[in-house]
């Protein structure tokens, strides 16, 4: 029997309510008495040199209030970057500065030319048009390979051959893992391309920037994940706002999947430039916009290798990934492809040997940050693409070729620095086999060829690091922020609760997850339980939500509160029924004397907080309010096996996804319907990666995939339904909720389960592909099989 | 500036717009109905879908003079009269076919307009129907089954969860 309240329930999101019937509050529905709008003026070439900008005329039409321009931002700090690497040789990375506004040099099509604020938009568009631009164009850097070449033109003069890092992990390993591939019984080598996607949440970004000069305070409104580390960036290292005087508020956002944590430009702007006109001042990005100036994802491009020893035993793994950055350092770019890729690369594998080499590279493109999955979608593609080519090779198949290598003793220590805390594989590979039903796959197969299509099935493994951490491990790696989360529990006199959190929901239903765990806890009815989250005036601090971290970080922060606050209502408890602190157990709202019938109900003790006449106030300071900040001591390990059945037209080479399932292993849920969700846009997303989406740049750097009409979002009926089942639970050991985290499973598991499937299928009726790079379109297919 | 005049869920609703606002940004920027969402330039998403005299529009491909004297329902005016949910937005809540919510106004305006003229779509149906609507969370999973069971289909059966 389901629960019907607390952890491990499924109750309807209480979210719903506003966003079924219109009246959600996202940036955009905010209007600020008197504002002005922004308009943008963007750079159309990748990569010139600004001798010139002339923008009398523009400055002289309707409306127009005030045009900025690079040279008004000469004085203001650039967008930092949250990430130091230090390449194999000890040297730090290359770390160029990133204007708000181009300063003297254009890098990228989208980036920021100048600024018009006008009364409306339309005034804003029409006078930016005025504006007079004398470039002069330099030769675009688009290919990573040719960037690195001598003699490549330079995105960024002091940034030789533009190479960001050389990055060696765990170069301790490098000399054995050369050996051990020399000695291998067989070696698979498979190079292969993680196809650069644009994240494209349904919302485009917003910021509006609102300062008041009477109390010298600014307030930004923004799409973000994270409003607090947006305080911190933008405050302390762009425009040196000090953190009382600024306030960043995230409300309803509409999706973000990585691209709204990053600290943009447009963000800094209205904020700055709000101050130099005292007005509020509102941008509101375009679709088109956005293809131009959100922080794109992935874009790979890696050989790895795979050795086996004569029984099929993995013994080493090496790889070298270049890894694009675009123009500029986005916020975490540089830590995607680095701690967030390379440690990741034991899988779910006893791999004893294992070398990581990335180089990250500097192009004339958008900048290059985490998206869903952030360098663990790369890591499981290359692996799981490279096992299922060694079982080809080998003639083995390929899910008992997984099994005999899995890891399974645990705590186990990778040896790319992780140590894995629980996980069950031949579990979550059994769960698969069942709900996938793998035996029925011969008998469908030859139903689709009797039909005149070719049917594949694809199978692999995945194994994610969810909620980066402790601060320290994270700090000495070179990271610039902590990674904690906090959480606020203030119990009012009446009994309700609200909880003030670090973490950000933008579609995740923390307001409705979140009080389950308080619910459970406390034995008190959801309903009286509130989140408030994504603005800085009401939470104290607060390191966002990204990472797969809002229940394992800030659930276990708000579970460190909650159980101070209750540690804390014991005390008043005990002095009500004249008892021992120690003896007082609370249960279903009540707080009773053990082995007694004397009770006092959780609403008196509140009131008692807040009405101290029956009180130990020389031992207790009146209220209920606590905090707990909450670092984690071990990132989290979720896991799980996904497997795909596409058929393949072979006239065509069209391929649709005819089945796909996943078993995962995300530890204690806490509700049910929301991890399902999860995993169903994860996967969505990740057949979007596999066979529909990719960003094409041409050789001038102009991004030729910049709408909907060109950028092939996955649709309604490219999915099929999905069978996705969490019942193989192996609770995390280390947070007290045992919890692991499930937003970004879907998309790292999902890509090589289609491509494998695709393969699988032109490895059938006598066709023999060995790889095809993603998006795995109907002309790549097709000219694949043509040979 | 033009005036124009329409019903707007139910309601007269008029104001000044330029020749060139969208019944969009009318419906945003003029009535404050701020449900309709702007998700694309290109009028490719169907975050915008309204009801233009009973039939599925995007209010993107609309010029707000277009719209003059016609009747217009938007998702503020889906509920029912006792501000309850409708049947395609509780089957919308009680199946999760929603995460962030941006999409959702012009998913249930599509549905809608679909079970209108199809009152038991097929899953290939509906699938086909939602090609104009874009949704980036859910993986359109709970969005075609919550329209399937807004029909009164049985949906216990879709694959497992």
């Amino acid at each position: 029997m389901p629960k019907d309240h607390g952890i491990g329930a499924a109750p309807k999101r209480r979210e719903d309510l506003r966003f079924l019937t219109g009246t959600g509050n996202y940036t955009d529905d905010i209007n600020l008495n008197g504002q002005a709008h922004v308009f943008f003026l963007r750079a159309d070439v990748a990569h010139a040199k600004i001798n010139g900008l002339n923008s009398d005329a523009a400055a002289a039409m309707p409306g127009v209030v005030r045009i900025f321009t690079g040279a008004d931002f000469e004085g203001v700090g650039g967008l930092p970057c949250g990430w130091q690497i230090h390449s194999k040789d000890g040297s730090p990375m290359n770390e160029p500065p990133h204007p708000v506004i181009a300063q003297g040099k254009i890098r990228y099509v989208g980036e920021i030319v100048a600024a018009v604020v006008a009364d409306t938009l339309e005034q804003a568009r029409d006078a930016a048009e005025a504006i007079e631009l004398d470039l002069e164009e330099l030769p675009a850097v688009v290919d990573m390979k040719a960037a690195l070449a001598d003699g490549s033109a330079l995105v960024h003069d002091e940034v030789p051959n533009n190479r960001c890092y050389d990055w060696g992990f765990v170069e301790d390993n490098a000399a054995a893992t050369d050996e051990a591939i020399k000695n291998a019984a067989h070696v698979t080598t498979l190079e292969l391309v993680n196809n650069r996607l644009v994240a494209n949440p349904m919302e485009p970004r917003v910021a509006i920037g609102d300062y008041t000069r009477h109390n010298d305070e600014s307030t930004l409104y923004t799409t973000s994940q994270n409003p607090h580390v947006i305080r911190l960036l933008m405050g302390a290292f762009v425009l040196g706002i000090p953190e009382h005087k600024l306030r960043v508020i995230a409300p309803d956002v509409g999706g973000g999947f990585g691209t709204k944590i990053f600290h943009y430009a447009e963000e800094a702007f209205v904020t700055f430039a709000s101050k130099q006109i005292n007005r509020a001042i509102k941008w509101t990005s375009s679709r088109s916009e956005a293809f131009i100036s959100d922080a794109q994802g992935r874009d790979h491009v890696t050989t790895i290798e795979l050795a086996l020893d004569a029984d099929n035993n993995f013994t080493a793994v090496r790889t070298h990934t270049l890894a694009n950055m675009g123009a500029y350092l986005s916020t975490f770019s540089t830590s995607v492809p680095t701690y967030l890729h390379g440690t990741l690369m034991a899988g779910n594998y006893t791999t004893p040997n294992i070398h990581v080499n990335v180089q990250a590279v500097f192009t004339n493109t958008v900048p290059v940050d985490a998206y869903r999955g952030a360098g663990r979608p790369e890591a499981t593609f290359q692996l799981e693409r490279v096992i299922d080519k060694a079982a080809r090779e080998l003639g083995v198949d390929p899910i008992a070729l997984r099994r005999q290598n899995f890891i399974s003793e645990f705590p186990y220590a990778t040896p790319v620095a992780l140590e894995y805390d629980t996980g069950d594989y031949p579990a979550t590979m059994d769960k698969l086999e069942e709900i996938a039903d793998i035996a029925g796959f011969a008998a469908r197969r030859a139903a689709s060829e009797a039909n005149g299509k070719l049917r594949g099935l694809g199978v692999n493994c995945y194994i994610e690091a969810c909620g980066i951490a402790p601060s320290n491990v994270a700090g000495a790696l070179g990271a610039r922020a902590g990674l904690y989360e906090s959480a606020t529990v203030r119990v009012n006199a009446t009994g309700g609760v609200v909880v003030m959190t670090g973490a950000h929901s933008h579609g995740q239903g923390h307001e409705t997850s979140f009080p389950q765990v308080i619910a459970e806890m406390i034995g008190i009815d959801e309903g009286q339980v509130e989140i408030v989250h994504g603005d800085t005036g009401r939470g104290a601090m607060g390191m966002g939500t990204y990472g797969s971290r809002s229940i394992a970080v800030g659930g276990a922060a708000m579970v460190r509160a909650t159980e101070k606050i209750i540690n804390k209502a014991k005390k008043i408890a005990a002095h009500l029924l004249e008892a021992s602190d120690a003896d007082i157990e609370l249960k279903d709202g009540t707080f009773t004397v053990a082995g007694t019938d004397k009770s006092v109900a959780w609403g008196d003790v509140c009131l008692t907080a807040y009405v101290p006449h029956n009180y130990p106030l020389e031992d207790l300071e009146p209220g209920l309010e606590e905090t707990a900040f909450y670092d984690p001591a071990n990132f989290t390990f979720p896991s799980g096996a996904y497997a795909c059945e596409v058929e393949v037209d072979p006239d065509t080479g069209a391929v649709s996804v005819e089945r796909f399932s996943a078993a995962d292993d995300f530890g204690n849920i806490i509700n049910p319907m929301i991890v399902d969700g999860q995993v169903h846009g994860g996967i969505g997303q990740g057949i979007g990666q596999a066979l529909r989406e990719t960003t094409v740049f041409d050789e001038n750097g102009q991004l030729l995939s910049a709408s909907y009409m060109d950028y092939a979002m996955p649709r309604a009926d490219d999915v099929p339904f999905y069978a996705v089942d969490h019942s193989c639970q192996t609770p995390c050991t280390h947070n007290p909720l045992g919890v692991k985290g499930c937003g970004e499973a879907g998309a790292i598991g999902s890509p090589p389960a289609v491509v494998n499937a695709v393969i699988d299928a032109l490895n059938s009726g006598g066709h023999k592909v060995e790889h095809i790079n993603m998006p795995v379109s109907p002309s790549r297919v097709w000219s694949a099989m043509q040979g | 500036m033009t005036q124009v005049s329409m019903t707007v869920n139910g309601k007269a609703a008029s104001g000044d717009v330029e020749g060139r606002t969208l019944l969009s940004a009318f419906l945003r920027e003029n009535l404050g109905l701020t449900g309709t969402h702007i998700g694309c330039d290109t009028s490719q998403c169907g975050a915008c879908v309204v009801h233009v005299d009973g039939n599925a529009v995007k209010a993107c491909t609309m010029l707000a003079v277009e719209a003059d004297g016609a009747s217009v329902d938007t998702i503020e005016g889906q509920a029912n009269a006792d501000g309850s949910l409708n049947v395609i937005q509780q089957a919308f809540q009680d199946h999760h076919g929603l995460q962030c919510g941006f999409c959702t106004p012009g998913m249930v305006m599509s549905a809608a307009a679909l079970l209108k003229d199809n009152p038991k779509p097929t899953e290939a149906e509906v699938r086909h129907y939602l090609e104009g609507n874009l949704c980036r969370c859910t993986g359109y999973h709970n969005i075609v089954k919550a329209i399937m069971a807004a029909s009164g289909q049985d949906v216990g059966a879709i694959a497992a969860e």
